[in-house]
């Protein structure tokens, strides 16, 4: 840049430190308004200015075309010509071409002084032209690019709103560093813009700005923090993504705009609506605590909490909430913050989105926000997309994957709808597979193994090879069917398909290991099979069970030593350290019989090609021949190579992938993607929650629509119901409040242990002004002058005015009462009498006065808006599918694994001959185009022959 | 976030680029050919690939790639829609998205994707306003264009951007008020081996072509709204009016527009309108196969049943087959092995069959599965689920509009395994 800045005769120091005002920038040449030509521009030489020109092209990044463009420098006269013509219908023309031209790649940046003549053309479609051009060429001729800087400074001065956002969008979309101020201080006028349609665009220029020069960070978080206070949805999808580029760790600055941001989030378009949900998912997770942490209660009550009337809820969780509280009574009873519900509140309608990106959004926000008990709701939306186009489902599979192994019942009852269709491309059946395997339990286990079945006649072998994984994998997670699966796979063993057999040698070579002695029957059958099967890892599998569980199979196995001495050497390698395991362990075993063969063997193997077979044959030997010298290992040898080995878990390749952010790039790709923002774990104290309080609350100001509105009261009405148990419980003092937040601010974290005869002395007419306070900001002064009390006292009013509040909102409280009390969920309200059973325990007097009130609240009879209902029913407590009768079912439907007709009986020889080629891929258990995870590593080490030297 | 968009067609050349930051050379595709390569299928080509230095978001579209350049973490699923919508957008503007039409358009195509994304952030998407700013293009507007030398590009800002309605533009004006709307359930079905039904559900959507003057608000109403289980509605629609009186509420977008999709809960029972009776089998050691099917209307609620095509995917060892319909005409792909039946209208004295040998070749084992038939068909007239519009009323216009509703059932992803 040094030498354009010479030209231009600027300071070196053209970006200015923040606080610098417009009067010095008036005054820099770059910056004068007017569009008269600056006297620099003058400065450029004509040859200077080719040569630059030349110079800037050979560095440009455009590789082969690049060369076109010197070969036949005049080919483009034709267009220049046309662009210096008076006439507007020939240059349109002319930038048709070009924008053709650059719209296939090719290069057409000879033509840059031609082009951006005409950047202050009148025609407007010649104009917007030129700014595509400008746009893709600015950043590669940069000193030609500042011809055109003054018609943009002359646009954003413009009365129509367009052109002052089209001069923003493009003046900040030329990458010409040496502008930099000026965009800036673009930015910051259009940030104060009438329009909100230039204020959106200045949103758009920040992070524009931010990567062409990251010093100007300050000053762009600046009018992020402006932007952020806007209350128009054009903006607030924009800003908050300029935001999440700029400056994501900046949670602060959300604080004040979070409920602003949760009432707006329905009218914003659906980009910004997945924006700011992602973005919000990150604050809640800072600013609230987990509603999950005291699980065991949780898991105590929902059903009841949920779905019981009013009534059971007093008597009957009663009792109930006593046994669970009993070793909670250390810890803090969880009740849910205002504006966290206000959340989840107001993204669930967005559930019913035409767009997957927003149904996702909120689907991983509420698993990783909401209750437990509240995350059944996104099962049937996702569900909805997986008729979508087939991106769509491949991505939303991915992520059911992995909520269906920490939230199983949230997508029982939507098991068929992952049925596999013969027509869903590879990528696909695998993922619904894997989703059918997450979701087999006890109970519908019969109709999955059936469904498998079918699945394993497929013409998709991959496919099938995923089937049987899956087979094993229930297998092992259900137990009783554990046979029934083993017996199927066997039936498999006769398959015609080699790689079909392989496959399922290897994982009944998993299911064996798990209680091999009832099993003898299946070894002596695979060591038949060892005279059919071809696949290498099959039959090194084999051989590996069979020296495993010798003393299951005492007659055949030295049996199959022999057969394998003699094609040991026409063996693939890893059968080859199979036999020398086999020897080894049948040497320790049954010497009697064997010592011959495993010398063969090891002889065999001394003189082997490959190394590895050399040195295991060497290691071998030193360990189990007792040699001169002591022979100290020899003696352990049998510990060492048949000391019992635990079974292989086969687990999902997507446990564990919650950790990232369901929904982003790194999910879908099990590694970090670049920018990725880590999910961060739940506070284990609520940060203050009244830095979220803004002047004037946010339900007073007007809402555009009538739905917003009405859908704020149960909220703030909810608030009210609430926040009293909150504080009693939280040692933290503060409320939604304003007069209590300020006082918050002194009191600190108080205890609340301490509480006495202070107790009384609250009034009741302080409460109402409290409430008051709370529904109209204005008052927040005068109440919080009351609040000059000391701490303590305070506190303890608080606690008595919530009291007094909950009466009476049940009793009276036309507009807000009914709405509070049905809407109020039972999460909370589980919590909130579990709170009092708190009380009960800590401090028995006031739990006698308190509860009179709340008691009386509870089973009142409210009217229930359909609207509450309807927000507050977790379809995950959808009841259960009923118990099945399994006995005989279960039974007949097993029977139905069976594959073919044949039994036990190792299959014609014939077909099985065909030699196959052994690449390992073609058995390894990685679904294809997966990288690498746990669950192909975990299977990798348990299965690969050389993972057993050591322990076997 | 989208950094730059390349259009792949099936031959692997890239014939369209756009860049909305830095330039990224064409060779970042290289890696997607690779992967295409790999996945043999073009609908197994992973929809995310993970390159050294950025991230391909990819969608398949009527034969075309987009494929969109990410740096830095995004959800993809906002990716994929986005490229969706610019896909949809191209239909709507040229009638078909298909290389020729956009390689004919490509200026109107670079103006379009200028308007949806500004430094890789969705600006505009909304059809309603995309039209404002650039108009469609026509045969008389590019001749007009041609003589007076104006231009497609509106110059005033679209007055959706601004209002509270962006899906609408201001100063919509007709002589004939109209509003049509189309009732369009499909049928997803797994059908097994024995005929009974695996899985059933149904699928819905409402499409409605709206061309009324000024600003109505509209409400349609239903008969029997419990129906519907799972709704997804365009942003039009106002969500509390549905919760709380299962009434659609909304001030239409101009035009045409998806307006709700539904799925009619699981819990009901399914009508399934046709069976099929089945008879495929391979012998063993011999080079031919038996291959007879049937198909017969069953619960088509007294309408009837037309569209009706069967397409097969038969086994690679299957080398030809001699079938002689009994109705319409069939086709065999030998090297793609699609047997392909276009029967047409069932009537129900004389079922529709197809019935033949099949050639296998010699020496291959038998395959082992029977491929699993995929019907389609269409019943006009017929809701299946028995959804009913009741009425449709307008406010805000003092105009009569003129209104219509049409009903039709089609097979969705109906698959009867054999």
């Amino acid at each position: 840049m040094t030498p354009m800045q010479r030209f231009l005769q600027l300071p070196g120091t053209m970006v200015k430190p923040p606080g610098s005002k417009g009067g010095e920038e008036a005054t820099s040449p770059v910056l004068t308004p007017e569009g008269s030509t600056p006297a620099w521009y003058q400065a450029l030489q004509p040859d200077e200015l080719r040569q630059l020109q030349t110079s800037e092209q050979d560095v440009s990044p455009e590789g082969g075309s690049d060369g076109a463009s010197h070969s036949q420098p005049l080919r483009h006269d034709d267009l220049k010509e046309m662009l210096d013509t008076n006439k507007d219908s020939l240059k349109l023309e002319a930038m048709k071409r070009i924008v053709a031209m650059i719209a296939r790649g090719k290069n057409a940046s000879d033509l840059f002084p031609a082009v951006v003549k005409n950047v202050a053309c009148k025609n407007i479609e010649v104009k917007k032209l030129v700014y595509v051009y400008l746009v893709r060429y600015a950043e590669e001729q940069q000193d030609l690019a500042l011809l055109s800087i003054s018609t943009f400074q002359r646009g954003l001065k413009d009365p129509n709103q367009l052109i002052r956002a089209s001069a923003l969008r493009v003046l900040s979309s030329i990458r010409v560093p040496i502008i930099v101020p000026i965009m800036m201080l673009a930015i910051k006028e259009a940030a104060s813009d009438m329009s909100p349609y230039v204020r959106k665009t200045a949103a758009h220029a920040i992070p524009k700005l931010y990567s062409l020069d990251s010093d100007q960070k300050d000053q762009l978080i600046e009018v992020i923090e402006k932007l952020l206070a806007d209350k128009t949805t054009l903006v607030a999808g924009s800003v908050v993504m300029a935001f999440e580029e700029v400056c994501p760790e900046r949670i602060d600055l959300i604080h004040k705009n979070y409920r602003k941001l949760c009432n707006l989030l329905i009218d914003v378009e659906e980009w910004g609506q997945v924006v700011i949900i992602n973005m919000l998912t990150r604050y809640a997770r800072t600013q609230f605590l987990s509603p999950n942490k005291n699980e065991s209660l949780l898991e105590e009550n929902p059903e009841k909490a949920f779905y019981g009337s009013e009534e059971d809820e007093s008597k009957g969780s009663g009792p109930g909430l006593e046994e669970a509280a009993a070793p909670l009574a250390a810890r803090r009873p969880y009740i849910m913050d205002p504006d966290h519900r206000l959340l989840l509140r107001n993204t669930k309608p967005l559930l019913q989105s035409r767009s997957a990106a927003v149904v996702m959004a909120v689907a991983q926000l509420y698993f990783h926000l909401a209750p437990k008990a509240e995350v059944g709701v996104i099962a049937k939306a996702l569900v909805r997309l997986l008729r979508s186009h087939s991106e769509v489902q491949y991505v939303v599979l991915q992520n059911v994957a992995t909520m269906s192994i920490k939230r199983r019942g949230m997508f029982e009852p939507y098991l068929k709808s992952f049925y596999i269709r013969s027509t869903d491309p590879t990528q696909i059946k695998i993922l619904k597979l894997e989703v059918l395997t997450n979701l087999a339990n006890e109970t519908n286990i019969p109709t999955v193994l059936r469904e498998f079945q079918t699945y394993i006649r497929s013409m998709d072998k991959d496919f099938v090879a995923a089937t049987i994984q899956a087979i094993g994998r229930c297998a092992t997670n259900i137990g009783r069917v554990r046979d029934t699966c083993l017996n199927g796979l066997v039936q498999l063993l006769s398959n015609r398909d080699e790689l079909v057999v392989a496959e399922s040698v290897v994982v009944i070579k998993k299911l064996l290991q798990m209680q091999p002695s009832q099993h003898g029957e299946i070894i002596k059958h695979l060591a038949k099979l060892t005279d059919n099967i071809q696949v290498p890892m099959a039959r090194a599998s084999i051989l590996w069970l069979i020296g495993e569980y010798c003393e299951h199979v005492p007659r055949i196995a030295p049996d199959v030593l022999r057969k394998m001495a003699k094609s040991f050497t026409a063996e693939e390698d890893i059968v080859k350290l199979q036999v020398i395991n086999l020897a080894a362990k049948l040497y320790l075993t049954n010497s009697k019989q064997t010592k011959l063969l495993t010398q063969y063997v090891l002889s065999l193997a001394k003189y082997d090609q490959n190394y590895d077979i050399r040195d295991r044959a060497r290691f071998t030997r030193q360990l189990i021949v007792p040699s001169e010298q002591g022979g100290t290992l020899s003696r352990h040898a049998k510990k060492l190579f048949l000391a019992p080995k635990p079974a292989p878990v086969l687990e999902s390749s997507f446990k564990d992938r919650d950790h990232f952010q369901l929904g982003s790039l790194s999910h879908l790709l099990n590694a970090k993607a670049t920018g990725y923002q880590e999910l961060p774990d739940w506070p284990e104290e609520a940060p203050d929650p009244s830095v979220r309080n803004v002047e004037v609350p946010e339900w007073t100001k007007c809402s555009n629509r009538e739905k917003r509105k009405e859908k704020e009261k149960p909220f703030y009405s909810d608030s009210e119901g609430e926040s009293g148990p909150t504080e009693s419980a939280d040692s933290d003092p503060e409320s939604v409040s304003e007069s209590e937040s300020k006082s918050s601010n002194e009191s600190g974290s108080g205890t609340s242990s301490d509480e006495d005869e202070d107790e009384d002395e609250s009034d009741e007419q302080e409460a109402d002004e409290k409430k008051k306070g709370r529904r109209g900001g204005q008052e927040a002064s005068r109440d919080s002058g009351e609040s000059d009390q000391s701490e303590e006292e305070q506190k303890k009013v608080k606690r008595k005015k919530k009291a007094h509040e909950r009466k009476e909102t049940s009793e009276s409280s036309e507009e807000e009462g009914s709405a509070s009390d049905s809407s109020s969920s039972e999460s909370e309200s589980a919590s909130e009498s579990e709170e009092e059973e708190e009380e009960d325990q800590t401090e028995p007097d006031t739990w006698r006065r308190k509860t009179p009130p709340s008691s009386k609240i509870i089973p009142k009879p409210k009217e229930i808006s359909l609207l509450d209902l309807e927000d507050f029913t977790p379809p995950s407590i959808q009841p259960v599918s009923p118990p099945r009768v399994v006995s005989n079912s279960l039974v007949t439907d097993l029977e139905g694994l069976t594959l073919t007709d044949s039994s036990l009986a190792p299959s014609n020889p014939w077909h099985l001959v065909i030699q196959l080629q052994p690449p390992w891929a073609s058995t390894s258990l990685t679904p294809p185009r997966q990288p690498p995870s746990s669950y192909a590593l975990k299977l990798d080490s348990s299965m690969s022959p050389s993972s057993h030297q050591w322990g076997s | 976030m989208i950094h730059s968009l390349f259009l792949i067609n099936c031959s692997g050349d890239i014939f369209l680029e756009k860049h909305w930051k830095s330039v990224v050379s064409q060779s970042v595709c290289d890696y997607f050919f690779e992967a295409q390569e790999k996945a043999a299928d073009v609908e197994n080509v992973p929809p995310v690939i993970s390159t050294p230095h950025h991230y391909l978001i990819s969608i398949y579209r009527d034969k075309l790639f987009f494929v969109s350049v990410i740096q830095t973490e995004v959800p993809p699923l906002f990716v994929i829609e986005f490229l969706h919508r610019v896909a949809d957008t191209f239909q709507d503007y040229f009638g078909e998205c298909s290389e020729a039409a956009i390689k004919d358009n490509v200026v109107i195509v670079y103006e379009l994707l200028e308007e949806m994304l500004d430094n890789g952030f969705p600006l505009a998407t909304e059809s309603n306003i995309l039209k404002e700013l650039i108009k469609p293009p026509t045969i008389l507007r590019s001749v007009v264009n041609s003589i007076t030398g104006s231009s497609n590009v509106g110059d005033t800002l679209p007055t959706g951007q601004l209002s509270n309605i962006p899906w609408r533009r201001a100063g919509v004006k007709y002589t004939n008020n109209e509003a049509y709307f189309d009732v369009i359930e499909e049928i997803d079905a797994i059908i097994d081996k024995s005929g009974s039904t695996v899985f059933a559900e149904i699928q819905g959507v409402i499409d409605a072509c709206i061309k009324l003057s000024g600003m109505p608000d509209l409400s349609l109403s239903f008969m029997n709204p419990r129906l519907l289980d799972d709704v997804s509605f365009h942003p039009c629609i106002r969500f509390k009016r549905w919760e709380s009186e299962r009434v659609l509420s909304f001030i239409p977008p101009d035009g045409n527009f998806r307006l709700i999709s539904y799925r009619v809960s699981s819990q009901n029972l399914v009508a399934i309108p046709v069976y099929v009776k089945h008879n495929i089998s391979f012998k063993e050691n011999s080079s031919c196969g038996r291959f007879d099917i049937t198909i017969g209307p069953k619960q088509n609620m007294g309408k009837t049943i037309e569209g009706i095509t069967v397409t097969v995917h038969m086994p690679k060892v299957v080398l030809n087959m001699n079938l002689t319909p009994t109705q319409g005409s069939y086709t065999f792909d030998p090297v793609t092995k699609m047997l392909t039946w276009d029967i047409g209208k069932i009537t129900p004295q004389k079922l529709p069959s197809l019935k033949g040998l099949v050639n296998l070749q010699s020496g291959a084992p038998k395959p082992e599965e029977n491929p699993s038939l995929n019907i389609q068909f269409k019943i006009q007239q017929l809701a299946i689920s028995g959804l009913k519009v009741n009425r449709l009323d307008m406010y805000g216009e003092k105009y009569k509009p003129f209104k219509g509703v049409k009903y039709i059932t089609k097979a969705g992803k109906f698959q009867v395994r054999t």
